[in-house]
């Protein structure tokens, strides 16, 4: 079936005559764009529109046919270019939309332009600064006022949040801490051994495990698993209002929701990775009695001698404070999630990203500290 | 099979709704003719809204069956479902815009899907749309967060028209807005309505847009349609809720310019 014909450009001597007939509907917009689109339009002083053809006719079609007009100056017609009665309320009020153009928001350009992004991403940063000192601030009051018997602690929430950060991770961290101590065990051996220095692997394993690896990889696991829904919760919650309901009911969000979440994380961060990092050992220790032969009580009476209770000290002191960086790091992130979708996950995304730099960032500046006073 | 000319826009046939143990919709029964105004009310948590999702096929029934212009949802083929998603706008209780898109942005999205035009025609289109509802040309860069109540229906209604749909589902169009605009978003409705001509099916609690633009009415109590008419049949009503709707303090006074005429 041939295509019904929409639109027709007549060119006379001294006019241009425009004839539409068909349906001028949403499933003939692409062909009437294409068409009035193609046809040139240099000749346009005297110009006459006839439109007692079309049949049927909606939002798109008096679009078309206004900026058909639109673009004429001089126009020639029956009234209203012959349009059936029933298609000229719906024109009428097409004819009256798009007359006002909204003033466009002004862009630097160039030199002037990139000077204007550098400072707002400096004033960015500036107030990102500001905002997680806003929240730090926040909670040490809040957590002074519960100490001091101001308030009353949100029990139930702590326990809550402690049961889903701290006992419904624990699977998932004695797996994963199972495997990294079973490889670096599987790997220290593969290489001491050429060295007849077997024995060394427990110093390795039992050392870098309970001082780095094991508080390391918690903190990281526990960003990605905890610190991510803590954003997404908060931000959910600022999306519906919930916040600002709460602050309403005179409850700050930082009691209500921040301190709870912060504290279970504080509290549990140090028991997990003194599960993450027994976990490991014992990786290691299967690995090391499976895969080099060394006997369990060998393995265990050897690290007695290679670690000593500072190298287990400055894991587990270093645990508390990575909680706390990453409880405030997704709350406020959380706290700072816009209307839309997409800041959600953008906020989600950063939080997750932050916490994870500033817990390795975290975990060499302890380093230096601890060397520097000998632990 | 799908015909836009059919004489009724949407059929139910003994459908039944139900969660876990709640049945909200129990063998309902709804014939919505075409090319009218189609007014539902019912009490809150009547299951109005769920009717409305089963009938887009957004939750699942139990029984029973839905044809919209002649096509049951079930039976269609993934072309006729596609032609019919492409006649149908709906606007959704809370407005339902795409958070991370500016209203223009939101009213385009469908003619990207469908249409093939260039982006300055959408653009315009989107423009036209946008004014049509009443919105100003500067809140088109303003994303929904940014939005007033109101304005959110209105740009919802823009989206929901943004194709020129043959029928258009509106949930609760005119709560949420002041009396002023309520009584222009019905006369908007109305004007397109004329030119249009496509069929509106409408659920309101607004007594004065079901007086002053529903060609029929249909009642939703205990599940069923409890009464289906014009007006005049509303008030004659036996039905108790129905009575107790039209009849009250609030039915009678909205509704007494009806009896003067
Ligand atoms: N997803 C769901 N799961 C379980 N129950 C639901 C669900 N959606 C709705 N319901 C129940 O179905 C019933 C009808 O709800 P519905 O939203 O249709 O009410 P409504 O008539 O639209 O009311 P309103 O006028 O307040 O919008 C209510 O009892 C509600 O709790
Ligand atoms: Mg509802």
């Amino acid at each position: 079936m041939k295509p019904e014909a929409l639109i027709e450009f007549r060119k006379n001597a001294e006019e241009l005559e425009i004839v539409g007939s068909g349906a001028w509907t949403a499933a003939n917009a692409g062909r009437l764009d294409a068409l009035i689109g193609a046809e040139s339009r240099h000749d346009r002083s005297r110009v006459k529109v006839d439109m007692s053809g079309v049949r049927e006719f909606d939002t798109y079609g008096a679009w078309f046919l206004e900026r058909l007009l639109r673009d004429t100056e001089e126009i020639e017609s029956q009234p209203a270019f012959g349009l059936p009665d029933r298609f000229r309320g719906l024109f009428e009020k097409v004819h009256e939309t798009n007359r006002r153009r909204p003033s466009k928001r002004k862009g630097g350009k160039g030199l002037i332009g990139g000077l204007e992004g550098v400072g707002r991403s400096v004033e960015g940063a500036a107030n990102e600064t500001l905002r997680y000192l806003d929240v730090v601030g926040a909670v040490v009051i809040d957590c002074i006022d519960v100490i001091l018997v101001r308030r009353r602690p949100r029990l139930a929430s702590f326990t809550h949040q402690l049961d889903r950060v701290g006992v419904k991770s624990v699977p998932i961290i004695v797996l994963l801490t199972l495997l990294i101590g079973a490889i670096i065990a599987q790997q220290a051996v593969f290489y001491f051994r050429r060295f007849g220095a077997e024995d060394y692997v427990v110093d390795l394993v039992g050392v870098l495990v309970l001082r780095e690896l094991g508080v390391l990889i918690v903190a990281i696991l526990v960003a990605g698993r905890c610190g991510s829904s803590y954003t997404a919760e908060l931000g959910s919650m600022k999306m519906n209002e919930e916040i600002d309901a709460l602050r309403t009911m005179g409850r700050g969000p930082i009691e209500v929701l921040v301190l709870p979440r912060v504290a279970a994380l504080v509290f549990a961060l140090p028991l997990l990775t003194f599960i993450g990092s027994i976990a490991a050992l014992y990786g290691g220790g299967a690995v090391a009695w499976l895969y080099a032969g060394m006997e369990p009580g060998f393995f265990i009476a050897r690290l007695r001698e290679a670690v000593s209770i500072s190298d287990f000290a400055v894991g587990m002191i270093k645990s508390p404070f990575m909680a706390l960086v990453i409880g405030i790091i997704a709350c406020a992130e959380g706290l700072k999630v816009k209307g839309s979708a997409e800041s959600l996950g953008a906020q989600t995304t950063a939080s997750v990203v932050k916490s994870i730099f500033s817990v390795i960032v975290m975990d060499g500046v302890f380093a230096i500290f601890f060397s520097s006073i000998g632990m | 099979m799908l015909d836009l000319d059919s004489m009724l826009a949407v059929q139910l046939h003994d459908l039944v709704v139900s969660f876990d143990d709640q049945i909200v919709l129990d063998h309902l029964d709804l014939d919505v003719p075409a090319g009218k105004l189609f007014g539902l009310v019912g009490a809150s948590g009547a299951g109005k809204s769920v009717l409305l999702r089963a009938i887009l096929g957004l939750i699942p029934r139990r029984e029973g069956r839905i044809e919209i212009f002649g096509l049951d949802r079930v039976a269609a083929s993934a072309e006729e479902l596609r032609e019919l998603e492409r006649h149908w706008g709906v606007l959704y209780q809370q407005g339902a815009l795409f958070s991370s898109l500016t209203v223009l942005q939101n009213i385009e999205f469908p003619m990207r899907e469908y249409l093939d035009l260039s982006p300055s025609t959408m653009r315009e289109i989107a423009m036209t749309k946008l004014e049509m509802v009443g919105l100003a040309p500067e809140d088109g860069d303003k994303f929904p967060a940014a939005l007033s109540g109101g304005m959110t229906k209105r740009a919802a209604l823009a989206r929901a028209l943004a194709l020129d749909p043959h029928i258009v589902f509106l949930d609760e169009p005119t709560s949420g807005l002041d009396p002023i605009a309520a009584q222009e978003f019905d006369a908007l409705i109305r004007t397109l309505h004329q030119t249009l001509g496509f069929t509106v099916f409408m659920i309101t609690h607004d007594l004065e847009s079901l007086r002053t633009l529903c060609d029929e009415i249909a009642a939703l109590a205990d599940g069923k349609i409890a009464a289906v008419g014009t007006l005049q049949t509303m008030l004659a009503s036996q039905h108790p809720w129905v009575r107790a709707y039209f009849a009250g303090e609030r039915g009678r006074s909205l509704l007494s310019p009806v009896h003067a005429i």
